[in-house]
């Protein structure tokens, strides 16, 4: 069939076509009920004809418009659809236990890179304080003690709602930013993670052990408790996630790194939802609870407790009565 | 398909071939940087609407300030077509490899990633990544699977070749010879008159000895070979 013929012969469904396309491309657009369901059909047709249009060598300008059409629709026929809430419901119900789960290998690295050397850093500077000077210098313990020292004006003092707010902010940009580097420096290998664990760990460990010999251990006990649980436990995961990239570049097993590196950034987005999440969590608790110095010190470790047999509880346990 | 080309071949469901045009290394960083022109200004516009409220007014601006360095382009992405608005401007957007509109997890891992490709300064890394593959893409794109296409290509669209009346063909032509006949055709009227002449000449055989009417005899086979009457 020469050119000329077949243009003549498909011009309307590709006008068709393109007439549906300019109506979807708008904001919001919708197409009436008929035209949604032929859509399918209308797309698939052009598609045919570009195939054919290739074969046969027509003119390289109509190639090209078949193209563009088949592109654009292409777009939109296999564009993800299904609603956000559903999608949220899902995900908190049992899709972010599931992946931790799933990945509990690089999770139980993460663990005992974080908790590890957060513990053991602790009992360190217990048994011996000047080792708290490995890490930081005289000025920033200073500071640290002034923040928590029972005797300091401040304690006691209920804070201003305002100031509740502009902390929740600080939190947020700050915690969340640290979080989102130990996740990305992974991709070097798992060597940035490691790192971001490792230093995580010894800095908060040094911190409690030196408060500890202080004799502060109230004040900063029964402020770190509320949001501890939910704070760690993200960091700790963004380091999985991060370790998890790592990995599959070091070690891609069957696929080529370039496969296990996009099979493993899949894996692990639910993830990157949970620990995000739970750094706003702890930065909601960390502004509004934590910081009231009203509440009996008990009833804060209480809660804390609380808070972290919850979270050990929901990623070991919830979702697990679903079968796929 | 020439071997050297910003070309990318993705085979659909449906089993045909579509070409999309990868964006490069000089275009996506003219995006980038208005798309920082746009950042500043949005954050700016933060700090003169809130930082009146003083504390409260400071927390809101780290909250959205957070949002703005994390999310921008996500948000971007996701809701408008994969591109923010440096990417609109210069007329690219992002998609999955294969070729379906960027989702929130793609967009995700991509966005997050941009922190180790930015590094040791200035997307040093991601430069070095974009240049080492065929298909420009940085750390983040490799991890996610999106790759960055022009939306319109923006080669000059190519006219349908002006209409004449058709000549038969003298002389048995491959096929290939047959095309090119229809690429000049289609060619020689963004062409120079002279080089047209001077490019029509070259097959005289076809063209006949009448030289001036090169360009014309070549146009007339042209027509003839795609059936126009």
């Amino acid at each position: 069939m020469k050119q000329q013929q077949f243009e003549q012969l498909h011009c309307e469904q590709w006008a068709l076509l393109s007439h549906d396309l300019e109506k979807l491309a708008k904001y919001k657009a919708q197409l009436d009920a008929h035209a949604v369901v032929n859509f399918p059909q209308l797309y698939r047709q052009v598609c045919q004809h570009l195939a054919i249009a290739r074969d046969r060598h027509y003119t390289p300008a109509l190639i090209e418009r078949l193209n563009r059409l088949v592109l654009d629709g292409h777009q939109y026929l296999y564009v993800n659809r299904s609603p956000l809430l559903t999608r949220i419901v899902e995900f908190i119900a049992y899709g972010f236990p599931r992946a931790v789960r799933a990945n509990w290998g690089v999770v139980l690295i993460s663990t005992l890179c974080f908790f590890g050397s957060l513990i053991g850093m602790t009992f360190l500077v217990y048994l011996y304080d000047d080792n708290a000077y490995y890490l930081l210098t005289q000025g920033q313990l200073r500071q640290v003690e002034a923040m928590y020292k029972p005797t300091a004006s401040h304690w006691g003092q209920p804070r201003e709602a305002d100031s509740d707010l502009y902390m929740f902010g600080f939190y947020i940009r700050h915690n969340i930013s640290i979080g989102f580097q130990t996740f990305a420096s992974g991709l070097f290998f798992a060597v940035g993670s490691i790192f971001y664990l490792l230093f995580n760990g010894l800095y908060i460990g040094s911190i409690a052990g030196h408060l500890i010999n202080k004799g502060y251990n109230e004040p900063f006990f029964s402020f770190v408790a509320g949001h501890s649980a939910f704070e760690l436990t993200a960091i700790m995961l963004a380091g999985a996630a991060g370790l998890k990239l790592g990995f599959a570049l070091l070690a891609p097993k069957r696929d080529s790194r370039l496969q296990a590196l996009q099979h493993a950034a899949q894996s692990i987005v639910p993830l990157i939802y949970g620990f995000f999440t739970l750094f706003l969590l702890a930065a909601f608790i960390e502004a509004y609870w934590s910081s009231n110095a009203l509440l009996n010190p008990d009833f804060k470790y209480g809660v804390g407790i609380t808070l972290w047999i919850i979270t050990l509880l929901y990623l070991s346990f919830a979702g697990r009565t679903y079968a796929d | 398909m020439p071997l050297l080309d910003t070309y990318y071949a993705m085979e659909t469901p449906e089993g045909i071939e579509l070409e999309l045009r990868v964006a490069g290394v000089m275009v996506r960083s003219a995006a980038w940087v208005i798309d920082l022109v746009m950042r500043l200004l949005l954050y700016f516009i933060c700090i003169y609407a809130f930082s009146w409220l003083h504390n409260v007014g400071w927390g809101i601006i780290s909250i959205l300030v957070f949002m703005l360095e994390w999310f921008y382009p996500v948000l971007f992405e996701v809701y408008f077509h994969g591109a923010s608005i440096g990417k609109r401007t210069m007329k690219i957007k992002v998609v999955h490899d294969n070729g379906t509109p960027v989702g929130w997890s793609a967009s995700l891992i991509r966005n997050l990633l941009r922190a180790v490709d930015f590094l040791p300064f200035f997307y040093g890394l991601g430069l070095i990544s974009m240049l080492s593959n065929r298909q420009f893409k940085r750390l983040g794109d490799l991890s996610a699977g999106t790759i960055v296409i022009y939306h319109n290509p923006e080669h000059e669209e190519l006219a349908e070749f002006p209409t004449t009346e058709s000549a038969p063909m003298n002389l048995p032509l491959t096929l290939q010879e047959q095309k090119a006949i229809i690429n000049f055709a289609q060619r020689a009227p963004n062409l120079a008159t002279e080089r047209a002449q001077e490019l029509a000449e070259i097959v005289s055989p076809l063209t006949g000895v009448d030289k001036s009417n090169a360009v014309m005899q070549l146009y007339r086979l042209a027509n003839g070979l795609i059936g126009r009457q």
